[in-house]
């Protein structure tokens, strides 16, 4: 067991120096940068992955600009339009709100939207028809029931 | 017949258009945002060795430029269809994408070379600057040096009877 959990230990430490590797030339405050970045932007060779998930060769040359060109001192919207430029905006996990992209924003919420006003639609005739079905004057009522026994 | 139970129907056709728009797009294939725009510079040296070119060797008539590499299987299913075009008098210019100048000069001797002129991109700086993100991917350049079209994985008949052909012989006037 005692052994075991050394093997554990030993090999989380591995993968955090392998993380570490690549940005342990970079100031705490850059290398905060580096992992911000490499998770919001995407790997177009597997899709569903970041470039800093990703072991695709291009996610690896992507995170080596992304690294190369904070040391350069460039902003961190230099780096973005740097990748964008070059691979649109679907490397950006959050991309910009403009033309092409409105639907992908405003989409979910109009759907939402439309359900909310079908549903209020829904829920208030049903209550509508509840109040008609309580208003059968009792008087009627009473009369047909006295009628059938009789 | 209330409008209520239409409903469902147009719900459901709305839903067949929408999956019917997503299956016809692949998902894999995504738009360059350097269509219409000047091909990005490099400085290249040619397979084998020689003096850097640069991307201004490319202006003057259309080209195509096709990013591969001796490792990519894409790129031997298209290589028939590019020596088909290079007979047909079509300029290629071919860059070797992360390979090495052996490997490449080897794999061009057993396939064959369609290419009027072959850059080596060992380090694959130029297709990061080109936004390529899988070979095999050609660009086509009008006269100007604008990219006016990409192909995204092997270059086809269809493709280049029904995009490509088109934009580059509209380049040449």
């Amino acid at each position: 067991m005692n052994g075991l959990l050394r093997v554990v230990a030993a090999m989380l430490l591995l993968a955090v120096c392998g993380q570490a590797a690549a940005q342990d030339d970079l100031a705490p405050p850059q290398q905060e940068r580096y992992r911000v970045l490499i998770n919001e932007l995407r790997c177009l060779v597997c899709q569903n992955q970041t470039i800093a998930d990703s072991n695709a060769p291009l996610a690896a040359d992507l995170r080596d600009q992304v690294h190369a060109q904070i040391v350069a001192g460039r902003s961190d919207a230099e780096i973005i339009d740097y990748v964008t430029a070059r691979y649109g905006d679907f490397v950006l996990y959050r991309p910009p709100f403009k033309r092409s992209t409105w639907l992908l924003w405003v989409g979910p919420f109009a759907l939402l939207a439309v359900g909310l006003v079908g549903a209020m639609a829904f829920l208030r005739r049903r209550r509508r028809d509840a109040v008609t079905a309580q208003s059968v004057d009792p008087e009627r009522l009473r009369e047909i029931l006295e009628d059938k026994d009789a | 017949m209330r409008w209520q139970y239409l409903l469902p129907v147009v719900v459901l056709a709305g839903l067949i258009g929408l999956f019917v728009f997503g299956l016809q797009n692949d998902p894999r294939e995504v738009p360059s945002p350097l269509i219409g725009k000047p091909a990005p510079a490099f400085a290249l040296e040619p397979l084998g060795g020689g003096s850097a070119v640069g991307v201004d060797s490319l202006k003057g008539r259309p080209v195509l430029v096709n990013f591969f590499a001796s490792w990519c299987a894409g790129c031997q299913v298209e290589h028939p269809f590019l020596m088909e075009l290079s007979r047909r008098g079509i300029e290629i210019v071919g860059l070797d994408y992360k390979d090495t100048d052996a490997d490449g000069l080897r794999w061009l001797r057993q396939h064959g070379n369609p290419y009027a002129q072959v850059l080596a991109d060992p380090g694959g700086k130029a297709g990061l600057d080109w936004g390529v993100y899988g070979v095999p991917e050609t660009f086509v350049l009008n006269a100007d040096g604008i990219i006016v079209y990409k192909q995204i994985g092997p270059m086809t008949e269809d493709a280049w009877r029904t995009r490509i052909a088109p934009l580059m012989a509209g380049g040449a006037e």
